[in-house]
């Protein structure tokens, strides 16, 4: 009698359904994921026990950076349409005499990461393509008392979106004697609400401990 | 010339087209996906900054004349913070003639913490055992009007410190978000950020060792 041969078995198991679902959780969180762009200083924010996440949209963050620049930042509104930037850019513009043509305008709206660049140098802050030319423009916003074009960003920020909300994101080291003064302009604009970004650290355990 | 090079039969059977597998080797795709799909996922969970809320009061227009309110000096507590992570506190008022001793703490669970802890106590007690009753079941109310309950105690309290928190000069941003972050810690439900005065600037300077700075003269 012969023998009977046994179909030897395939190694393989079939990976298609993993495959199928792997490539849908991916799709989904690669296109939920927001990539935030690179500030132009690096911000090591201080450590809180707050909770409270970061919005989303309708937000305007002020920059400390560790070298006591003043950066600023705005978003373009909950719905891309609104094109809330260049509004506020060509608010900006009005103000000190400036004509921004619409390519700079929507150079400015793309433009996703903080500026901390005078008005008078943003035309050719937005004309330049390298980072590293970008840089020399970031000297921080002005906002002292005879140049306060901080307080003006505020300002048309909130006249072009009144439901804006004022986030301060700031270096541990920056020195406080900035943050006076940041806090002080956002005051004589009426903006008397506003959060600060930190990063979250649990304190829980303390907490007990001081109850003792 | 191109010449098409025919196998070569062998013994003349029909050649049957090789049956490939049917099965790709997906391995490498899967490890892949893996990678970045757990790239993705870290990055989303973590990319979230948290947000911490002040509020801070209009500010009084030049002319305006509006009286600052009276506080009372019992209740009130003083958070100076200096230079290098230091925090200095005093109780009540410092003027001229009087100054009340000056007392150094940190930034620590039982620096300024439990400063701050010793003199809110009750409204301590009152939040914690608001938030048990409503953990046990006792009291049931919705998440968002707990936060609501919680601004209501806090506004009732009366026993409470006042606390004035004030900058020496050189402090940081950081120790700004650490003190607050301990309002919040400990509960406290008034606080305000004043700005320091020359009196209570000279205390901190004889406190950090520097000659204390001459009064000016407007203030004799």
């Amino acid at each position: 009698m012969p023998k009977i041969k046994l179909p030897t078995k395939s190694p393989h198991i079939d990976m298609t359904p993993m495959v199928d679902l792997f490539s849908l959780l991916l799709t989904f969180f690669m296109l939920t994921s927001v990539f935030t762009p690179q500030e132009p200083a690096p911000v090591d924010t201080p450590f809180s026990v707050s909770e409270k996440p970061k919005p989303d949209a309708n937000i305007m963050t002020i920059v400390l950076s560790a070298d006591n620049r003043v950066f600023f930042n705005v978003d373009n509104g909950p719905d891309t349409i609104l094109h809330f930037r260049p509004k506020i850019l060509e608010e900006m513009g009005k103000r000190y005499n400036i004509v921004f043509t619409p390519q700079e305008l929507r150079k400015f709206e793309k433009f996703g990461s903080s500026f901390g660049v005078s008005i008078h140098d943003m035309k050719s802050f937005l004309a330049t393509k390298e980072a590293d030319e970008r840089a020399k423009f970031e000297k921080g916003i002005p906002l002292d008392s005879v140049d306060n074009q901080f307080g003006y960003w505020v300002l048309y920020t909130r006249q072009v979106n009144p439901a804006v909300q004022a986030l301060i994101k700031g270096d541990g080291n920056a020195e406080y004697p900035l943050v006076k003064k940041v806090l002080d302009v956002l005051q004589d604009y009426n903006v008397s609400r506003f959060s600060l970004i930190t990063n979250l650290e649990d304190a829980k355990v303390e907490l007990t401990e001081a109850k003792k | 010339m191109a010449e098409i090079i025919q196998e070569e039969k062998g013994k003349g059977g029909k050649k049957r087209p090789k049956k490939g597998n049917p099965h790709m080797d997906m391995t490498p795709m899967v490890d892949l996906m893996c990678l970045l799909l757990t790239f993705f996922m870290l990055v989303g969970a973590f990319n979230k900054p948290k947000v911490m809320e002040i509020v801070l009061p209009d500010k009084i227009k030049k002319d305006q004349k509006i009286d600052p309110p009276k506080i009372a000096e019992s209740r009130t507590l003083n958070i100076i913070l200096g230079p290098d992570d230091r925090v200095f506190w005093y109780g009540g008022k410092a003027d001229a003639t009087t100054q009340p001793p000056l007392f150094e703490t940190n930034f620590s669970a039982t620096g300024i913490r439990e400063v701050l802890f010793d003199r809110n106590q009750a409204l301590f007690n009152k939040i914690d055992q608001f938030k048990a009753d409503v953990k046990t079941g006792k009291l049931d109310i919705k998440q968002d009007s707990l936060a609501n309950a919680i601004k209501q105690l806090k506004k009732d309290d009366d026993t409470g410190p006042i606390v004035l928190i004030k900058f020496y000069k050189k402090s940081k941003y950081k120790n700004f978000v650490d003190i607050i972050d301990e309002m919040s810690i400990v509960g406290i439900a008034r606080y305000i950020l004043v700005d320091i005065n020359w009196i209570e600037q000279g205390m901190v300077e004889s406190k950090l060792g520097k000659p204390a700075a001459a009064a000016p003269l407007t203030q004799k």
